[in-house]
């Protein structure tokens, strides 16, 4: 494995051209998305005062996780010494910054008053989890960053590996971060659960890994490259592995709040009788996200076919959109219980459920960080070398 | 009416006394102490706040809500509190502010109902203020919590740690500001307690309000001053803080909820 392993794109194909161009479209639109809101007021999107989080948040929140998650194939290789992964590092890594950059920009569109970043860039409350994720994410990209580099200049490849612990350690960190910010809020009965974190990692490995199978075949068969069985044999078992995790730590958040009465409604809300977030969990969490991928990775009827992976890992990106959606906006739909075992009105809905309809510049604004995530990736493999030249079975180290 | 105007001539006379022997004994401001144990008055309670003093942790203000006098069909609070403030709405009721409002708690059991005024409660250990990001939510010396406008920067995620739904976002650009409570398009804001009432030595615009209805359903005050009616309502009645279980020694009380 001496020589040159990894090779940029040509980047000058035609389809290459269209895809940057078409990608670039896409965050335009999430930047004019981004000034509408902020020009005439949030009062444009669905949010109000009672959701006051909405599908920017949806889309910003599950990109953070991925892009931890994303990292995982750098980690699997330095951390715990499987060298076949070692060919996949640098996209896996460069695909996580990319992921937490176009995450972060819609966060931070998504603001009030996005023109003060600075503000919080440099005022920081230390008891707010929201004040320790600001070090986590810029923390995140610049070890990301130092990995990188350490795995690109050959002379200094032998820090990769401990620059790789630290990378696993942070992102663990990272996500734990992601889902204290929910895990934290004591006064909410859908949240307010210490096991919101551990669940965010475990959908971080889902989804960071099912859009990383996406990219490396994406760009495996755009680019004419080899992609061996042996190899997506490992991405897709290590995908259902990550999708059984999810489904149990799901079972765990809910059999607990079950157990207590005082969280009897909220369940009842999400599980049985919440409308779009009912529907959205069985349909979308559990069977879309859950159930149709462990079948399609699973079962002999697919054997192995690259069309039923791929297939597998937009279901867990779907499920994962509608995992968030229920999380975050189904959450606050369910009213605060501000006297238990009262019936409560207000012209402030107090005691109701909220209702809210994500509006176009919300989508807009989450679908261009997603293309700008893509497009980051997509210049990143035609400047650096990234992509293995092949992942053809005889080339990759087999443990 | 639970004071009256005799209350207001007190405070003005104590507030005059006070300067002057502020004048003459600057610091000593914590009463005067006639023998061991005899106090002649708490100048805290009432005293207006001097230019460029700062907030002082001796006073911790507070709020009693009676909600036995608190009658369903009226908004004196809420209507002095949004003329007060200028937080009129925009006609769009999901998105509009609403610093306080009424709510109407009923018992599903006897259908027994109940109205009472909810707004910030201005937590002695506030989510809020653990929460944000960049130190906007913030509580004052003497208790009271605030949202700096020049810092927030409209995440949102103190209304997310809120327990009362106390909080509102500016959704849209507002007209009609007072110059007494700054508003900002894309930031938090939420009942003040009328700071700048109260730092002038007058009572919040909804207990005034509140006193004009004869109801007298508000007290305002200083928890930590012993002789203030606040303080000697909650040493006589039973009163209640809304999800006291959650520990966040709210600064607003309330007597008689049927809960």
């Amino acid at each position: 494995m001496s020589r040159e392993i990894h090779k940029r794109i040509e980047g000058r194909s035609p389809a290459f051209l269209a895809l940057i161009a078409g990608l670039g479209i896409l965050v335009l639109l999430g930047m004019g998305s981004a000034w509408t809101m902020e020009h005439n007021g949030h009062v444009i999107t669905g949010m109000s005062n009672r959701i006051v989080w909405g599908m920017p948040h949806v889309f910003a929140v599950f990109l953070i996780v991925a892009a931890s998650g994303a990292l995982n194939v750098a980690s699997i290789s330095s951390v715990f010494g499987r060298t076949a992964y070692k060919p996949l590092s640098r996209l896996s890594v460069v695909l996580a910054i990319a992921l937490l950059v176009g995450g972060l920009s819609v966060l931070v569109l998504d603001l009030g008053r996005p023109d003060r970043l600075i503000v919080a860039m440099t005022t920081y409350n230390f008891r707010s989890i929201f004040a320790w994720n600001i070090y986590l994410y810029v923390g995140f990209i610049a070890i990301a960053g130092v990995y990188l580099w350490l795995m690109m200049e050959r002379s200094l490849n032998r820090f990769s590996k401990p620059a790789g612990m630290v990378a696993f350690i942070w992102r663990l960190a990272l996500t734990t971060g992601t889902g204290s910010i929910f895990g934290f809020l004591v006064a909410r009965q859908a949240y307010d659960a210490a096991v919101m974190a551990p669940l965010f990692i475990a959908m971080s490995f889902a989804f960071g890994l099912a859009i990383f199978i996406l990219v490396i075949m994406f760009t495996s068969g755009g680019t004419g490259r080899e992609l061996g069985e042996a190899m997506v044999r490992r991405l897709k078992n290590l995908l259902g592995i990550f999708v059984g995790a999810v489904l149990y730590f799901t079972i765990v958040q809910h059999l607990t709040n079950i157990y207590a009465a005082e969280h009897h409604a909220v369940e009842r809300f999400i599980l049985l009788d919440g409308g779009i977030y009912t529907t959205l969990f069985w349909v979308g969490q559990i069977i879309i996200g859950g159930a149709l991928p462990l079948v399609l990775l699973f079962t002999p009827l697919f054997a192995d076919s690259r069309e039923a992976i791929a297939l597998a890992a937009l279901s867990v990106i779907a499920g994962g959109m509608a995992q968030l959606y229920v999380i975050i906006i189904g959450g606050q739909a369910f009213p605060l219980v501000l006297f238990p075992g009262k019936i409560v009105s207000s012209s402030f809905a107090d005691g109701s459920i909220a209702s809210y309809s994500p509006s176009l510049p919300e989508i807009g604004l989450g679908i261009g960080g997603v293309a700008l995530a893509l497009v980051i990736v997509a210049m990143a493999v035609k400047i650096l070398a990234l992509l293995p030249r092949t992942l053809a079975d005889a080339e990759t180290d087999p443990t | 009416m639970s004071c009256g105007n005799s209350c207001n001539s007190n405070t003005t006379s104590r507030r005059g006394f006070l300067t002057s022997m502020a004048a003459s004994a600057a610091g000593a401001t914590a009463g005067l102490t006639l023998a061991p144990g005899v106090t002649l008055f708490s100048p805290a309670q009432a005293r207006a706040r001097g230019k460029g003093e700062a907030a002082s942790s001796k006073v911790r203000w507070g709020m009693l809500v009676d909600a036995n006098k608190c009658d369903d069909g009226c908004t004196a609070c809420v209507d002095a509190c949004a003329d007060e403030n200028g937080w009129q709405g925009e006609g769009n009721p999901a998105t509009d502010a609403q610093w306080i409002r009424k709510v109407k708690v009923t018992d599903p059991g006897t259908g027994k109902s109940q109205s009472l005024p909810m707004m910030c409660q201005h937590c002695e250990e506030p989510p809020c203020v653990d929460v944000c990001p960049t130190g906007a939510s913030m509580k004052r010396a003497d208790g009271i919590v605030l949202v700096d406008k020049h810092s927030c920067i409209g995440c949102r995620y103190c209304m997310m740690a809120c327990p009362y739904q106390a909080r509102s976002f500016v959704h849209e650009p507002v007209s009609g500001q007072r110059t007494h409570a700054p508003r900002g398009k894309g930031t938090v804001e939420s009942c003040t307690f009328c700071v700048h009432r109260v730092d002038e030595g007058q009572q919040p615009a909804c207990v005034e309000a509140c006193g004009g209805t004869k109801r007298g359903a508000l007290t305002f005050g200083d928890l930590n001053d012993s002789e203030s009616e606040i303080s000697k309502k909650i040493a006589t009645y039973p009163t209640q803080a809304i999800r006291s279980d959650l520990g966040l020694k709210p600064g607003v009380r309330y007597l008689g909820l049927d809960t």
